[in-house]
């Protein structure tokens, strides 16, 4: 464990890791480092024995040859370098994923410079890496998957931009870790689990206007619903049953409770059935609100609601600020 | 399964086996033809599979045929290491690795064995075509390099061309400084195979009828002479190569451990001072003219006066020399040399016994007798050719009553038996004779087909005296080279030929930039660098001071280079007009009349005329002239200097 913290003191020294960041990161020359790959140690290694071949035979085109290929590995340095060095890294927006999926952070990288750029890698873990082509005076976005296993705020953490062009036989790479991060919705619960009943009071809260009987759209029949409303149409050809959708109508508001699931589901659990709640009653086009120990949202229609909801329990009980993820 | 990126795309195969290609073509001559054929087979086979997008062959199925190909090389080399051998196992596994390669990280491992096939290349030949060519494929090699590193878009094979072609010449100088400065050693650091050197034309230490006129039809050069002063005449440049005592009847040899006695001699004249480069030969012998007045460093002189290198020439070998081509031999030899230098087998060429016992009888003295043999070849019908009849027993007879047709070797063979015969020590000296003058460079170019054979007798008041009977049959021989010799018809190398005057120009421009090569590249060796780091006032230098000034130099040199490249990374400098433009927006900026991000300069003008009165008219000025250079029809240049010139005029 000592060991451990030994070493990412050194890291943080050596590779000036400085926390996250604000704004957009120019790759200036001290933030990029640079290594033989191991293509180029196999390289060093066929360099020296084109060396001792040379000396053996004395072979003076044998020096020349060994000596124009030693060069071309010391330019490579400086062209793996190049590539990389002078770009502006810009974070960009984020969209929200439930926890299990992949937050794809994206980056503008943005080249001033006179020079193509090309095949810039971009990863977080090292594994899968994207990359990317940069043309002079031009920029491109990369977006670099980050998988999102916990609901809350995920950090884009620290990424790696690197490069191996033109040779390979150069590792060239940068640290940057952009101040920017995700939402993550709770991992909704699979599907089919029925709505709570709408509240019995039908009415209240309900807003009355002209567009009271302006049709929405169709879901699933559920048990309940008015026979006003079936979709008798499209029944009689025969497909399943469906009700009408009527925007505003009172008989479709209703309250997801946290006391109305299940405490043997647990926390995460029961967040689940909420936002699988959530999620269906968004898409039947109800007007809903959320009711959550300590935080209650009233009764609204439409996206702006299904985002609120899902971020109320996305951040329930974990003590973040909501306006520290990125937006939508 | 290797992930997309890592994944060989066809246009990568393409490229590697251009690559792969043109390392292997300069080996096909000297390849079995089975081998060219094999990987020949190997390449079509993938070339296949990559078109049809096929799997790549089982693993037991190549490593039967790397058994196959391996048992092969044993046939036909009798081993399956050393340089040829080791030449035709790397063309087959390099093949096989064809057919094995699935990814990248393969490819690459394929690149380098590409490069160190270059190195192979250069075993058999350092001349400046091959180093063009293999340049030419050091080139493809690295742009197939670059072009497995893109992976998005693909530029296209200019760019990738380009690329490598821009990275090879940024190497140039930082190779340079490494090639001479890097410490040299002298090599071999251990033993070459034994065939290392093999397939080396040259001279060699016996002479038998037609061993000689074999290299005449060899244009290639044996060395180089560049004289301090003028050049003698051609039929005084004798370059004494191996002398031959030992004559069994049909051959003349050299003995196994030549006479090391110290000579005497009285030198008549001054010395002439010359410089030879030897091609490499795989023999000891060095070359001079007649009497060497100095023994170059590693090589002794022995008392037939030849020079013996310390090991087998097997690298060009450069030397100073001194000679005296007027002198006297003082030495009495020893009576064990004289009886060698006597000895006639018993019962071979009776008839030229008998014909010698008569001849000296009729003459006076000892030089009498000489001018009689001589004068037989000149006035009797002998005939100077180089290509004799075949002879078989008994040559001497044979040629001197029957065939009369030879060339040098029959008449410095025949002239020494006649001399032994009739009592006069006599010995065969091989070498050179005359050369080329390079008027271009100002050097003599002696080639294998200026070999030649002479004979020595020795004479009591002058010890012993060169003779060349081949002058007295052809004395264009010795006077003007063999072309001039042997009738148009016969068989010469083309470049010996004197038919084409532009032709002999071409080929004398060409050979002078061939010796610069030589002397500069391919001869730079440890002394060498030693006398070029004095001559910058690093006396005495050590490897730990060479490599002290490398590092220092390699440093200097990359740091330049980085500078260089690096600075194109700055956003690009806008164009002057932008530039002029944008000078003026600032000062009137700092004047309080900053121009908005979404302000046309048309509107800005407006507004800053308005801003400042006074200073309107310049404001309208420059503004317009801008407004036409920028989006205007017809600029001129004029209006940018205009532009710039009111920019720098204005200050408000």
């Amino acid at each position: 464990m000592r060991g451990f913290a030994l070493r990412s003191h050194l890291d943080r020294w050596l590779f000036r890791l400085r926390g996250a960041e604000a704004g957009s990161i120019v790759l200036v020359q001290r933030r990029i480092f640079i290594l033989p790959s191991r293509h180029g140690m196999i390289y060093v290694a066929a360099l020296l024995l084109m060396l001792t071949g040379s000396v053996n035979y004395n072979l003076s085109l044998g020096f020349v040859l060994t000596f124009l290929l030693t060069a071309l590995g010391v330019n490579s340095i400086l062209h793996t370098f190049r590539n990389l060095a002078g770009l502006r890294i810009s974070p960009g927006r984020v969209q929200r994923v439930y926890a299990g999926e992949h937050a794809h952070f994206t980056l503008a990288i943005d080249n001033p410079g006179a020079l193509e750029r090309f095949s810039i890698g971009a990863t977080r873990d090292g594994k899968d890496a994207i990359f990317t082509d940069v043309p002079a005076r031009q920029a491109t976005t990369v977006s670099v998957a980050v998988p999102a296993p916990r609901r809350g705020i995920l950090r884009a953490g620290r990424l790696t931009l690197f490069t191996r062009y033109p040779l390979g036989l150069c590792y060239a790479w940068a640290y940057v870790e952009p101040d920017v991060s995700c939402l993550v919705y709770p991992r909704p619960e699979a599907p089919h689990v029925p709505l709570p009943l709408p509240a019995p009071h039908a009415g209240h809260g309900v807003v009355h206007g002209p567009g009271q009987e302006d049709f929405s759209g169709l879901r699933s029949y559920h048990p309940g619903d008015s026979p006003r409303h079936i979709a008798w149409k499209a029944a009689a050809r025969g497909q399943a049953l469906l009700t009408k959708q009527f925007s505003g109508r009172a008989d479709t508001e209703l309250w997801l409770d946290w006391q109305a699931t299940p405490a043997a589901l647990g926390v995460e659990g029961r967040l689940s059935r909420l936002a699988r709640w959530v999620i269906d009653a968004h898409a039947a086009g109800l007007s809903f609100g959320l009711r959550l120990p300590g935080v209650v949202l009233p009764p609204a229609p439409g996206n702006a609601q299904h985002d609120r909801c899902l971020e109320a329990l996305a951040l329930f009980q974990t003590g973040e600020n909501p306006h520290g993820a990125g937006g939508r | 399964m290797a992930p997309a990126a890592d994944r060989l795309h066809p246009r990568h195969i393409g490229w590697l086996l251009l690559a792969l290609i043109m390392v292997v073509a300069p080996h096909v001559e000297r390849v079995p033809w089975w081998i060219t054929l094999l990987a020949a087979t190997l390449l079509v086979w993938r070339l296949y599979i990559t078109r049809r997008g096929l799997h790549l062959p089982r693993k037991w199925l190549l490593f039967l045929i790397a058994l196959g190909g391996i048992g092969g090389i044993y046939i036909s080399y009798g081993r399956i290491l050393g340089r040829d051998a080791g030449v035709a196992l790397l063309i087959i596994m390099l093949a096989l690795k064809l057919l094995e390669m699935a990814t990248l990280r393969d490819a690459m491992v394929l690149i380098f064995i590409c490069y160190f096939l270059v190195i192979t290349d250069f075993l058999y030949s350092q001349s400046i075509p091959t180093a063009l060519y293999l340049l030419g494929a050091v080139w493809i090699i690295t742009a197939t390099m670059v072009g497995f590193q893109f992976r998005g878009v693909q530029p296209g094979y200019r760019y990738q061309l380009r690329t490598a072609g821009i990275m090879l010449l940024q190497s140039m100088p930082l190779m340079l400084v490494l090639f001479v400065l890097f410490p040299r050693v002298q090599g071999p650091i251990w033993s070459l195979p034994q065939d290392a050197y093999a397939g080396i034309s040259g001279l060699s230490d016996e002479m038998a009828p037609g061993s000689v006129s074999k290299l005449i039809l060899s244009d290639a050069i044996a060395f180089r002479v560049s004289f301090d002063s003028q050049i003698p005449p051609a039929n005084r440049l004798y370059w004494r190569g191996p002398v031959l005592w030992d004559f069994d009847g049909y051959t003349w040899t050299a003995p196994r451990l030549p006479y090391m006695a110290r000579r005497e001699y009285q030198a008549l004249g001054d010395p002439l001072e010359y410089t030879v480069t030897v091609e490499p030969h795989s023999r000891r012998w060095l070359f001079a003219l007649d009497l060497p007045s100095r023994v170059p460093p590693r090589s002794t002189l022995s008392n037939d006066f030849q020079l013996f290198y310390q090991t087998a020439v097997n690298n060009r070998v450069r030397y100073d020399m001194s000679s005296h081509l007027s002198y006297r031999d003082n030495a009495e030899p020893g009576r064990r040399e004289l009886r060698r230098a006597l000895a006639l087998p018993a019962n071979t060429n009776p008839r030229a016994s008998a014909l010698a016992s008569q001849m000296r009888k009729t003459a006076a003295d000892e030089r009498a007798y000489i001018g009689a043999v001589l004068g037989m070849f000149r006035n009797q019908n002998f005939y100077y050719t180089t290509t004799p009849p075949l002879l078989r027993e008994d040559p001497v007879d044979e040629f001197l009553f029957s065939t009369r047709a030879g060339f040098c070797e029959h008449y410095a063979s025949s002239f020494a038996v006649l001399m032994r015969a009739a009592g006069i020590p006599a010995r065969i000296v091989t070498g050179y004779q005359g050369g080329e003058l390079n008027t271009v460079g100002n050097y003599l170019t002696v080639r294998q087909a200026d070999a030649h054979a002479w004979a020595e007798v020795w004479l009591k008041d002058d010890g012993w005296v060169r003779v060349d009977p081949t002058a007295a049959v052809s004395p264009e021989r010795v006077e003007a080279g063999v072309a001039a010799a042997v009738p148009q018809a016969e068989e010469l190398p083309l470049l010996l030929r004197g038919e084409y005057p532009w032709l002999r120009r071409v080929r004398m421009t060409w050979d002078s930039a061939a010796n610069s090569w030589n002397q500069a590249v391919l001869g730079y060796s440890q002394d060498r660098q030693r006398e070029l780091m004095r001559r910058v006032g690093i006396d005495d230098a050590t490897w730990r001071s060479l490599a002290t000034v490398m590092l220092v130099a390699t440093g200097a040199t990359t740091l330049v280079l980085a500078l260089l490249m690096l600075r194109k990374l700055r956003a690009a400098r806008p164009d002057p007009v932008t530039a002029a433009y944008s000078r003026f927006c600032e000062r009137l900026a700092r004047r309080g009349v900053a121009r908005h991000p979404s302000e046309g300069p048309d509107a800005f003008r407006k507004r800053a005329a308005a801003a400042r009165p006074e200073l309107a008219p310049s404001i309208g000025s420059i503004s317009e002239l801008y407004i036409r250079l920028r989006y205007g029809e017809a600029a001129r240049a004029a209006d940018a200097l205009q532009l710039k010139r009111e920019v720098a005029g204005f200050s408000p």
